[in-house]
């Protein structure tokens, strides 16, 4: 079933466009992340969904019932926001009760739903406190409280975790999942960070100048990215592009020459082609001493340790290459070594379009 | 021997000397010559603001054949009262003899309704400005900044024919409505400014938790912006108590505020110049102003800085 739904929303600020005729199905009960560099118009998309924002063009459903033209409270939707947004002057308590107090519910109705929320989030020994009495990890747990005893089916994220410290950011990145787990509500969650991204989400559209340019699952989103702005946006250190052209069923590029037999694709691209080769440093071994349909041995550059992985840098042709290793086969520098890969982990772009082929 | 002096000279001054290995908080000391010079400064100036009114309070202390003396910077000789009993309630403005009590109240029943209507309008102005940004808000916030700009002497006149048209000129309530005019870009401006650096999220949580206009102005942005409001009192009570031109023009002899009663006493030309009784009146007249800035002096700057950080 349908949760939300976005057909052909526009919006415009001036002669500005945000957003262009996104759509976007999310199904009752998915996790899904707008993921984008900043100014990709993520967060508006988000408060377009809120109903913060008047959309240019275009409809949003919920649920099946067009609420293009209704309030943010109308919409059964909740909201958490990057900076927490807790009303300073009111206890956690006063936080949790201003939405429901403000739709006129019951005194008993309130307590009930404060009193589950906090004991799904656990903070029941909060309740009294003033918003600055909380650290950066209790304030935005109680910002996702203000959601949860809305009572809504679809609850809205706008970074929620940006503004904690990292070690903070994966405690509660592992508990936005396991709140997930347990209510199971349609939750559409907006970051810049890749690891959220794919950590979080059931599915993932990326999103680049106000149109979406993938969504699908991570592990779509990481093995099979539809263009080069994907590929470059996810992974960490990102992708290596070669440029070059096809040649017989391979890809050439100054002397090298990349079997792509193995290469899953649609239409085999012609010869004479010019195209971009995309392969991911962890996708890349190193003096294993395995039978791989490319190697080549090349020159180490530099080495970049990273802890548990080392980052190797090597030149393929003219190309910068960078090959992920556990760091206790780290080579050094200006040692001679193996490298070797499969094709079939590689992704082939058209290099006038930057189109997946 | 060389040891000893060393050390005696290390005693004398153990930096100077090098003696000493720098550790912990470098050493300062009280009569520098930097802070000789800030102090002296800042004692300079501060003399020079307050002998003005030393002369102001002893000379309302002393009875007039002392003033006859002429020296003007020597304390009571014989501490008296009288000038001041006499400034408040017999002294003569006009044809009325019953001092400045009756300008003190005319002053209260006009700054307090102006004040109180003046702030809440202007700040509701102020956040609807800053938080709803409806259509030709921004036309709506140029003519009211335009209107701050221009003097007040070009409106006298024109507003002298629509008091007298409304039937309110020469009353308190003609001269109510002036100042309540008069402090809405400055004020408008100052709550406009506050509101638009309160977190914008803060703003849409609230409606996402089904607050309309009246509730989020009410129940988040009133219990938020204090220091901004005691800004505003500030501002309002000492421009509406202190102003004359508007007091003189728009109100009659029974209904003049303070001040205009004020320069009345003091510039009265019959009999004797009674100084004592004038610096008394004066002394008088400023109390309200001087009283609001110590009571709210803190909450004053910091309601300044929280205001000016955004724009």
């Amino acid at each position: 079933m349908t949760s939300v739904l976005v057909k052909d929303v526009s919006l415009n600020f001036g002669t500005v466009e945000v957003l262009k005729k996104m759509n976007l199905e999310v199904q009752q009960g998915e996790f899904i992340v707008l993921l984008g560099p900043s100014g990709c118009g993520k967060s508006t998309l988000l408060n377009c969904i809120a109903g913060l924002l008047d959309v240019s063009a275009g409809q949003i459903f919920i649920n099946g019932k067009n609420v293009t033209w209704e309030e943010p409270k109308d919409r059964g939707i909740g909201m958490v926001f990057q900076s927490y947004a807790l009303y300073p002057q009111m206890t956690v308590e006063g936080n949790l009760s201003f939405g429901l107090k403000n739709a006129r519910l019951p005194r008993d109705e309130i307590a009930k739903r404060i009193a589950r929320a906090a004991e799904i989030l656990q903070i029941q020994p909060l309740l009294q406190r003033k918003p600055a009495a909380l650290s950066g990890g209790q304030r935005q747990r109680v910002a996702i409280g203000r959601a949860l005893v809305r009572d809504v089916d679809v609850f809205l994220f706008d970074e929620p975790l940006s503004n904690l410290d990292a070690k903070l950011r994966a405690e509660l990145r592992v508990e936005i999942k396991r709140l997930h787990n347990q209510l199971a509500n349609t939750m559409i969650y907006v970051t810049h960070d890749q690891i959220e991204a794919m950590t979080l989400a059931d599915r993932i559209a990326v999103m680049r100048g106000g149109v979406i340019q993938q969504f699908a699952s991570p592990k779509e989103i990481y093995n099979r990215p539809v263009n080069l702005f994907v590929a470059g946006f996810i992974g960490s250190p990102g992708m290596n592009f070669l440029d070059g052209e096809i040649a017989d069923g391979s890809f050439a590029t100054d002397g090298v020459r990349i079997p792509l037999s193995r290469y899953e694709t649609a239409a085999p691209p012609a010869s004479g082609t010019k195209v971009t080769f995309g392969i991911r440093p962890e996708h890349v071994a190193l003096n294993s001493g395995a039978d791989w349909p490319f190697s080549a041995r090349v020159k180490v550059d530099v080495v970049e340790p990273m802890g548990s992985d080392s980052l190797v840098w090597t030149k393929l042709g003219r190309h910068n290459l960078a090959v992920r290793v556990p760091t206790e086969r780290m080579p050094s520098t200006g040692d001679m070594v193996e490298i070797g890969f499969d094709p079939m982990r590689a992704s082939l772009f058209d290099a006038a379009e930057g189109l997946r082929l | 021997m060389a040891d000893v002096r060393a050390a005696a000279v290390g005693q004398a001054d153990p930096v100077v000397a090098g003696l000493v290995e720098p550790s912990g908080p470098r050493p300062r000391r009280a009569l520098s010559r930097r802070n000789i010079v800030i102090y002296g400064t800042l004692l300079l100036f501060s003399v020079y603001y307050l002998m003005p009114l030393y002369v102001m309070i002893v000379t309302s202390l002393k009875g007039m054949p002392e003033i006859r003396f002429g020296n003007v910077f020597a304390p009571p000789v014989e501490i008296t009262f009288e000038p001041w009993v006499k400034a408040w309630s017999t002294a003569c403005t006009g044809l009325n003899c019953d001092g400045l009590s009756r300008g003190f109240w005319n002053s209260v029943r006009i700054t307090v309704p102006s004040v109180i209507i003046s702030i809440l309008i202007a700040s509701v102005n102020g956040y609807a400005l800053a938080n709803w940004r409806f259509k030709g808000a921004n036309i709506f916030f140029t003519i009211l900044i335009v209107g701050a700009f221009i003097p007040y002497q070009v409106m006298i006149y024109p507003i002298v024919i629509i008091l007298r048209e409304m039937g309110v000129y020469g009353t308190l309530t003609g001269l109510v409505i002036v100042h309540t005019i008069f402090g809405m870009p400055i004020n408008t401006l100052l709550f406009r400014n506050y509101f638009a650096s309160v977190p914008e999220e803060l703003f849409k949580a609230a409606r996402v938790d089904g607050a309309g206009f009246w509730a989020i102005y009410f129940r988040i942005m009133l219990p938020m912006s204090l220091p901004i409001f005691v800004v505003s009192m500030i501002i309002q009570v000492t421009g509406i108590w202190n102003d004359f031109l508007f007091g003189v023009v728009y109100t009659r002899p029974e209904t003049y505020p303070m001040t205009v009663q004020l320069n009345n006493i003091v510039n009265s030309v019959q009999g004797v110049k009674e100084y004592n009784v004038n610096m008394a009146a004066t002394l008088l007249t400023g109390l309200v102003p001087l009283v609001i800035y110590f009571i709210s002096g803190k909450l004053f700057v910091r309601g300044i800085a929280a205001g000016a950080v955004k724009g």
